[in-house]
Parts: structure tokens; sequence; C-alpha cells
């Protein structure tokens, strides 16, 4: 069973004739996912990899069924593409793009609010629950089916633990990236309520950054709710300068908030165990699951 | 990007935010001119995009047209925190009541604009935020319904203001909410907001910064976003950033490139845990071609302080193969100048491999390790 999708979701990808839609359209196809059409206006009729190709969601589904998309638009359509897709009523919004303006990303997530969908992303690898269905663009070789969630701001780094988790014979149940941006629709602690409620998943691993404060109330959240699944964390950035932007445009030290130091404390105080490397995440959840 | 006081204060005036008089010059005789078709007092103040100008010395005072004329040959030219002053604002030195700060910026928590406002103006608002919370009043803003007017009067009144200038505070305060959703603002603030004996408000200092990624709705901003002026980049960081490389410059010796941005800080980290200090973060962001990769060694070649340059790619979209290629291409073209230590996993592992080795590099295969080994040869070298 996954958190936000899982072997029954049916997705629509906008965007997809475009070299990055074509190319993870195929890659999602090939892990299971149900992709039941594609969108990239004025290219109605046409198919990519067996998909029909509309022009708009609302014809997508006057002819299919589908509760999510994922979406691959530039920039500066991707606003356009995500209130089309929760003015259509669609309920889960994987959005890989990267570099939307942070007003944009403000509209969409408070549109989404209102509508009672779920944004996952602005610049965010998406979503995958192992086995089942992957709504992203991670390579699904590092992930091995398991009993571990998986939140994470950021790409290349949640592959590194992933493939860590899985070296250490253990495997993930729904790995989610919420994004490198500064404004994201989800948070930490919106993903932990939701592993909490998810029978497959034992133990939780947060895969945070310096910037915001998202991981600090994610461990006030921890601790006032008693959160009963262990989680532990890594935390990326403790060597940043303060006010530069270190690749994600939400990471960035504002003056003395958002070090890495303020995050692994605030996370330590609240029983998490925060991994100094990467590679020994694997111990530590074999730890957290009572086994080694 | 940060747009100079000047820059930004024309902005405002566009939104018909009250600004003091005054004109750019960037020679002293041209501030001598406009202090005398001002009239004195007047301030000089220097042009750079850099918080705590004040403090730096970078604003200063002139009673006649000649001192104006003195005063800005000696900010033309200097440096303030590393920023060299190419042009001074003089304006007409106002005559102050009370000093007021009025801001938008973005709360990430909430995922929208909140307006912040202090009776404590002319000091930074975190320090006022620290010492004195109670006298800052903020008031996130809905982005369905925006700052209404209602709205606003709350903000002018929370700072103790009726009548006449409730009115006027708060369409002011209506005004510079329009300006920073229209241009795209990270942060605009007016600190100080001066009141003056009159009882106007006048916007002495200006401050915009407008979302980078937001400019190609801007174009008469658009060609800044490479340009030295913007301030809040050194010259390599530019040069990255004309090359597409996420880039930050670092004080360390040694050169690292990664993809991904968390998996680059991450390899930052592993070189502090062994002891060893980064020379920049450089990311090659997500399926990296080969040209990108030679492009960013050879930036890091360039930099005289690196003594050895540290790889780190974990390949997904990236292909190790096309990154291979990338650094083979540099070899080709200039040769190794430094030792270069290469960690490299993931799609097309074994053929990137291959090709490394057939040029005589060693693949290694965890990043822990691969941050030793560069620290080591930082070390001797």
């Amino acid at each position: 069973m996954g958190i936000f999708v899982d072997r029954e979701t049916r997705a629509i990808v906008q965007g997809i004739t475009g070299t990055q839609g074509r190319f993870h359209t195929r890659l999602m196809l090939d892990y299971g996912t149900k992709i039941v059409a594609g969108v990239t206006p004025g290219r109605g009729g046409m198919e990519v990899h067996g998909v029909p190709v509309y022009d708009t969601i609302e014809e997508a589904l006057g002819k299919h069924e589908a509760e999510a998309s994922i979406i691959f638009v530039p920039a500066p359509f991707a606003l356009d593409a995500a209130l089309e897709a929760l003015e259509n009523g669609l309920k889960t919004i994987v959005i890989i793009t990267e570099g939307i303006p942070i007003r944009d990303s403000m509209e969409i997530v408070a549109r989404a609010k209102q509508r009672g969908a779920t944004i996952i992303g602005p610049n965010t690898p998406g979503v995958i629950t192992v086995g089942e269905c992957k709504l992203g663009i991670m390579p699904a070789q590092v992930f091995k089916e398991g009993s571990v969630g998986v939140a994470s701001r950021s790409g290349t780094l949640t592959y590194e633990i992933a493939a860590a988790i899985s070296r250490g014979g253990f495997g993930v149940s729904t790995c989610v990236g919420i994004g490198g941006d500064p404004i994201t629709g989800l948070n930490f602690v919106e993903v932990l309520e939701r592993f909490r409620d998810d029978p497959s998943t034992e133990a939780v691993i947060l895969i945070g950054e310096i910037g915001g404060d998202l991981e600090e109330r994610a461990a006030r959240y921890i601790l006032e709710q008693g959160y009963l699944k262990p989680v532990a964390a890594f935390i990326a950035g403790r060597s940043a300068v303060a006010g530069k932007r270190m690749g994600h445009a939400g990471a960035i030290i504002q003056g003395r908030a958002g070090t890495a130091e303020s995050k692994i404390q605030a996370l330590r105080e609240a029983g998490v165990e925060v991994a100094e490397r990467p590679g020994e995440i694997a111990k530590i959840v074999g730890e957290l699951l009572g086994r080694d | 990007m940060n747009l100079l006081e000047f820059e930004a204060k024309e902005v405002f005036s566009r939104y018909g935010i009250p600004v003091p008089r005054g004109e750019v010059a960037s020679t002293p005789s041209q501030a001598e001119e406009v202090a005398e078709r001002l009239g004195v007092p007047v301030a000089v103040k220097a042009q750079v995009a850099a918080g705590g100008r004040g403090k730096a010395g970078g604003i200063l005072f002139a009673e006649t047209p000649q001192e104006a004329r003195d005063v800005a040959g000696r900010l033309l030219g200097s440096e303030i925190h590393g920023l060299r002053v190419r042009k001074v604002l003089v304006e007409e030195r106002l005559r102050i009541k009370r000093e007021l700060y009025f801001g938008i910026t973005v709360d990430r928590s909430s995922r929208c604009y909140v307006a912040i406002a202090s009776s404590e103006g002319g000091v930074e608002i975190e320090e006022v935020a620290a010492t004195a919370p109670e006298r800052i009043v903020r008031f996130p803003i809905d982005p369905l319904y925006g700052l209404k007017s209602y709205h606003a009067l709350r903000i002018a009144k929370a700072l103790g203001y009726s009548g006449r200038q409730l009115r006027s505070l708060s369409s002011l305060f209506h005004r510079l909410y329009t300006l920073a959703v229209e241009q795209d603002a990270e942060l605009t603030e007016i600190n100080p907001l001066v009141e003056t004996p009159e009882g106007e408000f006048i916007a002495a200092d200006a401050r915009l910064n407008i979302d980078d990624n937001a400019l190609f709705r801007h174009p008469e901003f658009k060609e800044r976003l490479f340009s030295e002026e913007r301030g809040d980049l050194t010259p390599e960081e530019l040069e990255a950033r004309r090359r597409g490389l996420a880039y930050v410059k670092l004080d360390g010796e040694i050169g690292v490139i990664g993809n991904g941005a968390g998996l680059t800080m991450a390899t930052l980290d592993m070189i502090r845990l062994q002891g060893g200090r980064a020379a920049d973060f450089l990311d090659l962001g997500g399926g990296a071609s080969s040209e990108r990769m030679s492009s960013a060694l050879s930036l890091l070649f360039s930099d005289p302080r690196v003594r050895v340059v540290l790889i780190n790619i974990l390949g997904g979209i990236t292909r190790c193969d096309e990154v291979a290629r990338g650094i083979l291409e540099v070899k080709e073209k200039m040769g190794f100048r430094r030792p270069i230590v290469v960690r490299m996993i993931g799609t097309n592992e074994e053929e990137g491999r291959r090709i490394l080795r057939e040029a005589g590099v060693e693949v290694l295969e965890s990043m822990e390790e691969a941050a030793e080994r560069a620290v080591e040869i930082a070390r001797r070298e």
C-alpha cells in the first residue's frame, strides 16, 4: 500500500512530448505505473510510447479516468499546468519542474489546499511506492521493497541513501521527495502523518538540508505527538556558508536561521538519530527495526 | 537578485510610494551638481547591493555642494563588503520625527507572503525581533486573497496611527504589497520608513530583491542576472552561472563537483568530517552532459587555490559514461592540472569506469572513501 500512490493510481503526464516527459514516461511505464494519457497543447492525437496525447486535461479525462498527474512542463508554464490539473479534479500532482517562481508556487499550494489536493514538489524527484508505482524520475534500481519510509528535500542524495538501505539488506516502502524549493506542497510533518498511518512503514528516514525550518518543525511534531515509529535523519549542509544558495533555491541560511546545526540539534532533542554520514544510514535502520 | 537602492526607488516611485528627492552620480563633480540642484544638506549614499551599508561607512552627509563632492570622491571607487562603489545616490536630507520599518517577505513555513511592520525602524529587523519582539507586527497574507485595504489599515493601526496618517500609511503598505506581487519580490523593505515632523511618510531607504526564477517576466532586469552589479555573487560564481552551473565559492583548497544539490552538500560535509576544507560547491545538476562536466572541471582547474578535485557522481538520469567523457575531454584539452579523485556509481557505471581507467583515473565506490582520499592528497600537495 502506498501513501500517495499505489498500484491502482492512474496518472496523466503533462508535458509528455518534451525530452524529459518522453524519457520518463518510458521508465514509469517500465516500472508498471499506469500512465493513462499525456497532455501537450497542440500535440493532441499523437502517441508517446503507446500513450495517447491530448491538448487539454479536460479532453484526456473525457476518454480516461485518472486521479494523479506528473508535470514536466518548463517553469514559465508550470503554474498554468498545475491549475489545470487542480481545476479538473486531480488529487495528487507531482511537479518535477525546477525554477518555478515563488509567487507561482504559493498560488499552486494555496489552490491545492482549497481543493483538498496534494502537491508533491516543485523541484522534486517525485514519489515511489516500491514495487507498485513510480510517479517520478528516480532511478528504480536503487530501491528495494521494504518497510522504511523516506522523505527528502533532495534527489541524488536520496538515491545515495536508498542505495545504502538496499546494500544493508533493508528496503523502502514509499520514498517521497518534498522538493528543493523554498515553497513546496508538502512538509516533513505532513509526510510523517501519512507514514504514521501506513501499515507498510515501520521506520522513517528524513533527509533534510539547510534553509527554512521544516526539520525543526518535524522535530517538534515528533516530540509533541510522541511519534510511535522510529525516525532517523541525515542533514546536508553543515559546511554551507550563510547567505548563499547551495544549489537548491530553498537551501539557504538566512541570517542565523536555517543552519544544519539548528536542525540536527532539534532532531536529536526529539530523540531522532541523526547520521553523520550517508553510509551510516543502513546501520541505523537496522537498529531502528531491531535487527542487526 | 538585489536591486541597487536607486533602482528600487525608481520602482517604488512607479507605485506611488514617496521617496526622497535625489539623483545618481558616478563622479564627484556630478554629485556636486546634484547637491546644488537639490539644495543642501544632502545624504550621499554608496550604491552597493549589500546590507549593513550605513555601519560600513557607506552613507555620508554634506552641508555644502563642495562637501558633497568631497564625500562622493571618498565613496566612489572604494569597497564596501568587498563590492566596488561605482555610483552614489545624492538625496535631500530628510527631517525625522520617527523611524519605522515595513517589509514584505516570503514566509516559507506558511507558504505565503508575510507583511512585517515595526515602530522600531533604522536598525536591522532581525535585531528588533531578537530584543523587542513585541514591537513587531507580522501579518501572513493569503495568496488567494492578497493584502486588502482593511488588512493594511489594521497593520498601520497596530503601529499607533489614526486619522489622516492612518490612511496614508496603510495606503503606502498596500502599494508596497502590490509592488511585491507584480515585481515577484522575494523581499522588499523600507528601512527606515521615515515619519517627518509634518506627518508625511517617506521611504528613506528601499530594498527590492527579485526572485531570480521570475526574471523571465521582468525583461528590464533580466540581463542583470549575470552582471557583476548584482553584488551577491563573486566573479567566479558569475562565470559558473554563465556556464549553467550552480557554484558557490568557499575558502578551502579541495575542489568539489557533484551532481545534485543535496549530494554535493553532503560531499562537502564529508570533506569537513575528514578535516579538509572545500574550495567550492559545484552542482552539475540533473542529466549532466559531457560538455557540462568538462566546463565544470576546467573552471576548477583555473582556480589557483584548488589542490585536488573531488568528483562525486551518482548516476540516475545522469549517465556515468557521459561524465567520464567530459573528464577525458579536459585531459585531452588541457591535461590534468591537479590530481583528481572520482567516485562514480549508478547508470552506465561500468562504461564510465572503463573510460576513466584507460585515462589512468581510478574510480572509487564510496563517497566517504573518496573524501578521505581527497583530503590526504590536499595535505600532500
